[in-house]
């Protein structure tokens, strides 16, 4: 059993319903370890358990308030009364597009996903975000063709697919920062000259020699190179 | 969870401190000291924490005590009950895994020109590069070289590193960089396209190319999206639970498991390769780990009985700096980029006691040292003791607004517990981060073991006896590449024999003869299990009965 819930053992216990069932469980878990306390086995909805990966999105309310709230399971902490259930990662709208063919506009994002025209503005999207990035202005920048602002707004995304989940417009957000987010990368960010001229000089075998010579040294000579080197400061 | 009052009496002495130690530089550990400070204080080093393998290729070594019994595990098949004409797949090259190496190895298989299968245990990108936060290093800039990157490698490692899998990893670093951003990566970079590089513990040079502070979602999320855009084809919640081999001793495919329905899939492929992670979620030790929930070591396992050399098993990366408050998030990485921003570590007193850029193993054993030895850790109220991670330092060091730029994913983990890092220090304790080492491999990914291939954190070598930040991420673009590319060239040549999993009967006979059989677990592990078992009221012939596909554990 994982550390943390032998350890919360001692502590307060609060009444959770996991799928309408009743359990008893101690405070300070999230919902996840929550549900594994009561027994469950997980095989979806969970992965890095640390808030990156975007398995999780869960959705919950609570026993006297049927308001349905948005989080990650594993990020999540329980509390007195709440409803759990989990929801299953599923597949959202992705066509495919060959990057290295495509053009870095707002035409090329429409061509791709030409029902973002559709968005209406309802903020839904925004509301259930559980990075709390800013939903739907990223997708209003998207519809205006600022793909260097969609990539800034959605650059937390962890696709974990509330969004698409929400939208009344079956509209999938977070497909669509990727793709801005990728055309910036690929065509809109400045070029760096000094990786450019490294790669070239490393092709053409400028660094080998002095590697060779390295790879052959006794661990004496090394060692004595390493602690003579020379060492940048950090700021 | 904000913090409890006797914790914040002792955040007021680290906020009294912190004006004069903004411009206090704590010295390194020198060379000739680190072997005691390891030895010491190390969980590498704790003796009853490893124990030595009684069979296969790595026979009398030593690895931690739980990755030895899966090491030393039984199959989870009867081979004489598999059919093996019945192929479900056949294909040029089976990936195995796929974060970062792995979807690295399929793109590269596919540009190569095979037909490309990839099997994942959970869904596809999950796994701990998506976790991976402060960089990748590679040496770019004017001041900089991969002689220098390779110097630093090699003295992080204690100059047990492969040389030739140094070598490539940085002579090809800067070629990866580029590789991804044509693929559509965002790096962070100045107006002028120069690269924002930061510094690392253990670089002599400031190399990190990062997306913030999510800068292996980033190269995840743009790795999976690239996958399914050339259409690769791809089988989640699949994991493999035996490797194929031929008559002639090659690897010649694999077995699939349905990890919801127990179904297996027979996968002929004419090279594999392995990208299965690491083995955080085995908590060598105890140790809370910043690993994702798949990360239970199925590729050592799997390409053990295959009959495939293990190097440097007996060494494993703890964290310097995994969350040790809020309960909610114990063990969560707190990334090194923290460090390297300028925040220092100081004890409950308010005072620093090791130099934080240091190899992390060096910083690891420092704190434990001082929480263990000198008795100057602070103590949370679940008993859980660690030192101040000084964040608030690096808006005063670089500007108000450094710590939301740089550290969003930070400042976001720890808000939802009401921890403002910007204003307060973050409680760190050491958490068990990543396999140093793993199979044996050449620089082209091969194993010991002809078609078997191996990327990333399954392999060993590169990094020798602890790997240094930002060398993972780069770890995985390189060697998966690399990896990847040798598979499909190996696949253009080979000719399969017959298929057979008589090196699975031979490994269940050898582990008989040792006399172990029925002292080891089924493996590979696939899941950990985390859920709370009802007490034990089944009657003991049931427990003759293994479910089809074995998922549970027996």
């Amino acid at each position: 059993m994982a550390e943390e819930t032998k350890v919360a053992e001692r502590t307060k216990m609060l009444d959770i319903y996991i799928m309408g069932k009743h359990y008893r469980v101690p405070e300070g878990l999230t919902i996840m370890t929550a549900l594994e306390y009561c027994g469950y086995r997980l095989i979806r909805g969970v992965g890095c358990r640390a808030g990156f990966c975007g398995a999780c999105g869960t959705v919950y309310n609570f026993k006297s308030d049927p308001q349905l709230r948005y989080g990650l399971a594993c990020q999540t902490t329980v509390e007195q009364d709440m409803y759990l259930t989990q929801i299953p990662f599923f597949p959202a709208a992705k066509p495919s597009y060959d990057l290295e063919k495509l053009e870095p506009t707002g035409e090329q994002v429409l061509e791709i996903y030409p029902d973002l025209i559709k968005c209406f503005g309802c903020n839904t999207c925004t509301k259930v975000c559980p990075q709390e990035l800013e939903v739907m202005w990223f997708m209003s920048d998207a519809l205006r063709g600022d793909i260097r602002e969609v990539a800034n707004k959605s650059f937390d995304c962890i696709m974990c697919g509330l969004c698409a989940a929400r939208c009344p417009q079956g509209l999938v957000p977070y497909n669509i920062a990727l793709l801005c987010r990728r055309l910036y990368g690929r065509y809109l960010s400045p070029k760096s000259e000094h990786l450019e001229k490294r790669i070239k000089e490393i092709e053409e075998g400028k660094f080998d020699a002095e590697l060779k010579k390295l790879k052959k040294m006794s661990e004496d000579e090394l060692s004595r190179l390493y602690q003579e080197r020379e060492i940048e400061s950090a700021k | 969870m904000p913090y409890p009052a006797y914790m914040q009496e002792s955040i007021r002495k680290v906020e009294a401190t912190r004006e004069r130690r903004l411009s206090e530089e704590f010295p390194r550990i020198p060379l000739g000291e680190r072997q005691a400070l390891l030895e010491a204080f190390h969980p590498d080093y704790i003796k009853e924490g490893m124990r030595e393998l009684l069979v296969g290729p790595n026979k009398g070594e030593r690895m931690p005590n739980e990755m030895a019994d899966l090491v030393e595990g039984n199959s989870r098949i009867e081979p004489n009950k598999i059919d093996l004409s019945q192929i479900d797949f056949d294909v040029d090259v089976l990936v195995i895994g796929c974060g970062g190496a792995g979807a690295s190895a399929a793109l590269l298989a596919q540009e190569n020109g095979a037909k490309v299968l990839i099997a994942t245990k959970l869904r596809l990108g999950d796994a701990n590069t998506v976790g991976a936060q402060a960089g990748t290093q590679a040496a770019d800039r004017p001041n900089d070289s991969p002689v220098l990157h390779y110097l630093d490698v090699m003295g992080g490692g204690h100059f047990t590193n492969d040389p030739d899998l140094v070598e490539a990893l940085v002579k090809d670093a800067p070629q990866v960089i580029q590789w991804l951003e044509d693929l559509g990566v965002n790096w962070d970079k100045e107006p002028d396209g120069t690269m924002h590089e930061l510094s690392g513990g253990g670089a002599c040079r400031r190399r990190l190319h990062s997306a913030r502070d999510y800068t292996g979602l980033e190269e995840m999320r743009v790795l999976r999206d690239e996958i399914r855009n050339r259409g690769i084809e791809h089988l989640e919640f699949q994991p493999a639970v035996e490797l194929i081999m031929d008559d002639e001793g090659k690897v010649a495919g694999a077995i699939l498991v349905n990890l919801e329905t127990n179904e297996l899939t027979i996968v002929r492929a004419k090279a594999v390769v392995l990208a299965t992670g690491g083995m955080g979620r085995l908590h060598i030790q105890g140790f809370p780990t910043t690993n994702h929930y798949g990360a239970t070591a199925d590729g050592i396992v799997l390409a053990y009985r295959a009959g495939a050399k293990l190097v440097h098993m007996d060494t494993m990366q703890y964290h310097p700096t995994g969350a040790a408050y809020p309960l909610q998030i114990l063990g969560l990485l707190v990334t090194e980029k923290v460090r390297t921003l300028g925040a220092q570590l100081v004890n409950a007193e308010g005072e620093q006691f090791v130099m934080p850029l240091q190899p992390r193993d060096i910083v690891a054993s420092a704190i434990i040292r001082e929480c263990r030895k000198q008795g100057n850790g602070v103590k949370t109220p679940t008993g859980q003791v660690g030192v101040w991670l000084d964040s608030p330092m690096i808006d005063l060091l670089r500007g108000e607004g450094t710590i939301a730029r740089e550290l969003p994913a930070m400042v976001r983990q720890f808000g939802r517990f009401d921890i403002d890092i910007t204003k307060e220090p973050m409680l760190v304790y050491p958490t068990l981060h990543y396999q140093n080492g793993g199979v044996k491999i050449d620089p082209h990914g091969a194993t010991s073991v002809p078609g078997l291939f191996a990327a990333g954190e399954v392999e060993g070598g590169v990094h020798g006896r602890n790997r240094l930040i930002g060398n993972s991420t780069l770890d995985i673009l390189v060697f998966g590449r690399r990896a990847g590319e040798a598979a499909a060239r190996y696949a253009k040549e080979v000719k399969l024999g017959l298929l057979t999993l008589d090196h699975v009967l031979q490994w269940q006979k050898a582990l008989q003869e040792a006399g172990i059989a029925d002292k080891r677990p089924i493996s590979p592990k696939l899941l950990p299990d985390y859920a709370r078992q009802p007490f034990d009221y089944l009657p003991d012939y049931t427990k003759m009965i293994l479910s089809p596909g074995q998922i549970k554990v027996a």
